[in-house]
């Protein structure tokens, strides 16, 4: 058993929601207990759909465990054929459908409806959400575009000469973080590199559509935690490449631009040449300077982690000081990106761990998900969200993806906007007494409805069961120190009472005085 | 052919109905588009302040809790799941080790709680684990600092507020024994705080007393039961805690539940009935809340007089709100669905309701959907899942569960319910895009 607070996944079936949900013409029939329709308001109120979720839940009761669920499972999918007439159906059980064995995918074939029927068996006790949307997305892909697909074996016959490069679009799912606009943000940047999208799947495809898979030239990967799977099976059975960058940030847009160009066999030049984004530039604007080696926290999926580390690093100048991901599944790719920062890297799906960490390397920006926007709410930290799980605010009604050049101007004003304006920054620093600068006034942008910040350290210790930043250091502090180290900016004051409780230790220093204060702060300068 | 066999089936259970019960009722039994019991613990763990209520439990419960409180505003709730994985799955006594293992690591990071439910859920039920023994042991290992008590707050079980009828349940054997020759009034079922101060006025001003409330705010200050308790249902749904407290010898008094003018007043007269509060009295002391109460709801009567209203199956308040929004607001019932009707409890709900309303206890969703849709009534009550397609389709929507999270109950409350059916015809009227 897992003590779990907050979780960063809904169970497995509801990945298989978010497939069936974002595509047409399919029906999903879950052996599921009553309650576990709950799951139909994520996709209602988060992403405010105009429709229900294509499920049919079964929604069993004590009673009728006594009696023949099988039955009630084989009536609730027939009522769902004949209701609904979907071109294909999906059938698989929730954690507690999956514990009376009743064994949907025979059930269902024993019905013999006159459409394709996929089972999608996911084991709720081992896996989470995104694991149980790629499995369902690659069960879908295999029975419905292996059909037409060339024999195993056979190489893809060559695109007759003259017509345009076709790819895929591979990830986007209903209830996805800026799934939406960045599906539109990068079909119009193929459309200008002379690349036609086939089938853009899950979202917005039909089962007919699926079945077109194989006619594309090469895989566009928009989200490897849910196409990763499907991508490299029709890979290695239609021999379809797929592209490997995640086109988040300047530099990876680039990178993506001229990847998919070559998989195409198209020239990128003149895209390249012509696009624009004003990130880069507004990145160099001295107005900017104050960006520098801010001190970052990142978290969220994986990809979406380390594509925010790299934009965080290189492109605006801040310091990664933790990197993470609660994706298990992709933890290698956080560790490798987290040793080209030079820190460690968290791979928990804890939310207090997470938490802890964020106390602990008192950073000056959090970019994670909703969780972190919380966390970072409390300890008084400036916060963008760079990732699911999502909320309904990641649902704006104006274009805003976060990928393609587009999404680099989006991301540049999301992460920037919170922080504390450059020159605001210093007055707030040099008159910290001053009677309007007192300590909790927010970034004046921001209006007064923001939350204050307040004290990190004086929140870790109000507040029982919260991460409190424990020092094993027992020095005491004079009052002058005391006092001095109050007039330190409170979004730094934690790290500075720390360092300088470290060196009057590590120098046999038994009371601090305004003098150690300072010597402190020389001996750490960076 | 096929469609809707289970339908086919009900119809003979609906003719029965018909001859039994003065009311018509449809029953279905097909999909619910409901909350599972759990969900109870996002209001019961606000209310009792002192208590953690640890569901044994799968990714889904935790999700679903997740999902329905809808806000992370705690950072550390009292409220958690110990998830279970497959090798807890495998064998039972690995399950009670690692529970055991999670409640002292739960307990040694929380010394503040004082009471630990620990609540059932599908896949505990389904695999047979014990709740009400690992409570037992458990509270012998942390007794006297920590009470343990188990519940079911399961989708097989429990149908969304039948979860706070487990949990108040599991609580009244625990309860002292009321022992004085004078009575007591116990109010049974959650409600907001500012409520139970305005109905503690109430019955200070109608001399009936000591008034107590189950559950109360904190579990060191649980009321008493016994012979000379009376007690008053605040909610409808508490078929179980009723039952338990009658076994301990307490007595229900029967009344309509205290939402509108009507219901309250109806809901105090039952109590002032029961500790010989004159008729004079009671008049005397209610009438100025009566009337203020009248004056603020005239208001909304006006808004909502003869619109038609649907009411989808949620909370088991359904019937007394149909009474209130029929009687008090002039309003047109075109159905109201119930998850459960409990006969006894609403008995004097169902005497003021008009005779020929649909009444549906079950639900068959996508059913009742079509019946929906072809009466296409002003306002429909309905959960979230529901309300955004709704809307989507041109009708005009309340989502329910605010009716559970918001204060309803009493005489200050009852424009504030009636506003919350006025507000989206309101709404509706007023936008132009």
């Amino acid at each position: 058993m897992q003590l779990t607070v907050w979780t960063y996944e809904g169970p497995p079936h509801v990945g298989a929601m978010r497939v069936a949900t974002g595509m047409q013409g399919l029906h999903y029939v879950l052996h599921a207990p009553q309650g576990d329709t709950y799951a139909d308001l994520l996709f209602t109120m988060i992403e405010r759909r105009d429709r229900r979720p294509p499920v049919t839940y079964t929604t069993f009761s004590a009673r009728d465990l006594g009696g023949d669920t099988a039955e009630l499972f084989k009536i609730a999918a027939q009522n769902a054929y004949d209701r609904f007439q979907p071109q294909a159906m999906i059938v698989g059980a929730s954690c507690t459908g999956s514990l009376i064995q009743d064994d949907p995918g025979g059930l269902a074939r024993a019905l013999d409806l006159p459409i394709p029927v996929v089972t999608v068996d996911l084991p709720a006790y081992q896996r989470k959400e995104n694991w149980g949307a790629a499995e369902t997305f690659y069960q879908l892909v295999r029975t419905l575009a292996g059909s037409s697909g060339p024999e195993s074996g056979n190489k893809r016959s060559k695109r007759p000469s003259g017509g345009r490069p076709r790819c895929n679009l591979l990830g986007p799912t209903a209830l996805g973080f800026r799934h939406r606009d960045d599906v539109a943000e990068i079909t119009g940047l193929l459309a200008r590199l002379g690349i036609d999208v086939s089938v853009t799947a899950p979202m917005g495809a039909a089962p007919a559509d699926l079945a077109r898979l194989g006619d594309a030239d090469f895989n566009v990967v928009l989200y490897p935690e849910i196409a990763g799977q499907a991508a490299s099976w029709l890979q290695r059975n239609f021999g379809q490449p797929s592209s490997k960058v995640i086109p988040i940030g300047v530099s990876a847009t680039r990178e993506f631009i001229e990847e998919v160009a070559k998989l195409a066999g198209v020239d990128a030049s003149s895209v390249l040449a012509a696009s624009s984004t004003r990130l880069p530039w507004y990145s160099r604007s001295v107005d900017s300077t104050y960006l520098t080696g801010k001190r970052v926290f990142i978290f969220g999926d994986a990809t979406h982690a380390v594509a925010a580390a790299r934009i965080a690093s290189d492109e605006l100048g801040f310091k990664v000081v933790g990197l993470g991901t609660y994706s298990r599944e992709f933890g290698r790719e956080i560790r490798e990106a987290a040793k080209l920062y030079g820190v460690e890297p968290l791979i928990s799906d804890d939310y207090l761990e997470v938490e802890a960490r964020v106390a602990e390397l008192e950073p000056e920006l959090v970019l994670g998900t909703q969780m972190e926007r919380h966390i970072a709410k409390r300890l008084g930290i400036p916060c963008a969200v760079i990732s699911a799980p999502v909320h309904v605010q990641d649902f704006p009604a104006r274009y805003a993806p976060q990928m393609g050049f587009e999404g680099a101007n989006v991301i540049f004003d999301t992460w920037v906007h919170p922080l504390m304006m450059g020159l605001e920054e210093h007055l707030l620093a040099m008159f910290k007494d001053d009677f309007e600068f007192k300590d909790g006034a927010v970034p004046s942008h921001l209006g007064a409805g923001h939350a204050a910040p307040v004290d990190q350290t004086r929140v870790a210790a109000a507040e029982p069961g919260a991460p409190a930043i424990v020092s094993d250091i027992s020095v005491a502090w004079a009052a002058d120190a005391e006092q001095e180290l109050r007039k330190i900016p409170f979004f730094v004051r934690g790290k500075a009472r720390r360092n300088t409780e470290r060196f009057a230790n590590e120098n046999g220093v038994a009371t601090i005085t305004v003098e150690t204060l300072y010597d402190a702060k020389a001996h750490y300068a960076r | 052919m096929n469609a809707h066999v289970n339908a086919a089936v009900q119809g003979c259970a609906e003719g029965a109905a018909r001859e039994a019960a003065p009311n018509h009722v449809r029953r279905e039994n097909g999909q619910r588009e409901v909350f599972c019991g759990l969900t109870g613990i996002v209001w019961l763990h606000r209310k009792i302040q002192d208590a953690f209520f640890l569901v044994v439990g799968s990714r889904t419960c935790a999700h679903l809790i997740q999902s329905a409180a809808g806000v992370m505003i705690f950072a550390e709730p009292r409220f958690a799941t110990a998830i279970m994985e497959e090798k807890d799955l495998a064998g039972l006594t690995d399950a009670n080790d690692e529970l055991d293992r999670i409640v002292a690591q739960l307990i040694a990071r929380r010394p503040d709680i004082r009471l630990l439910f620990l609540v059932g859920s599908c896949p505990s039920e389904v695999i047979k684990l014990d709740l009400s023994r690992a409570a037992l042991r458990l509270s012998q290992s942390f007794s006297p600092r920590v009470r343990i008590l188990n519940y079911s707050g399961s989708g097989i079980e429990t149908t969304f507020t039948q979860g706070e009828d487990a949990c108040l349940a599991s609580l009244v054997p625990g309860l002292p024994p009321f022992g004085t020759s004078e009575d007591q009034l116990l109010i049974v079922g959650s409600l907001a705080d500012v409520v139970e101060d305005q109905f503690v006025r109430l019955f200070e001003e109608l001399g009936i007393g000591p008034v107590r409330f189950l559950p109360p705010r904190n579990s060191m200050t649980l009321p008493g039961v016994g012979p000379n308790t009376k007690f008053l249902l605040a909610q409808p749904f508490l078929a179980d805690t009723a039952r338990a407290l009658q076994e301990r010898g307490a007595t229900r008094l029967a009344a309509p539940f205290p939402l509108g003018v009507e219901g309250t007043t109806a809901w105090l007269r039952a109590a002032a009935d029961a500790f010989g509060v004159s008729d004079a009295r009671f008049v005397d002391v209610t009438r100025p809340y009566r009337v203020r109460a009248s004056r603020a709801l005239a208001h909304y009567r006006d808004q909502l007089a003869g619109r038609s209203i649907f009411l989808f199956p949620d909370s088991q308040l359904e019937i007394p709100l149909a009474r209130f929004l029929s009687r008090e607001l002039s309003m047109q019932l075109v159905e109201v669905g119930t998850p459960y009707l409990h006969r006894e409890h609403l008995a004097e709900e169902l005497k003021l309701l008009p005779n020929d309303v649909a009444l549906t206890e079950g639900q068959d969703v996508d059913l009742q959907l079509d019946r929906c849709r072809a009466a296409r009534p002003d306002l429909v009550v309905c959960g979230l899942g529901l309300a955004n397609p709704l809307e989507a389709e041109g009708m005009t929507t309340k989502w329910s569960i605010e009716l559970v999270f918001t204060p309803i109950q009493g005489f200050e409350q009852a424009a504030d319910l009636a506003e919350l059916f006025a507000r989206p015809l309101a709404r509706r009227a007023k936008l132009v895009a």
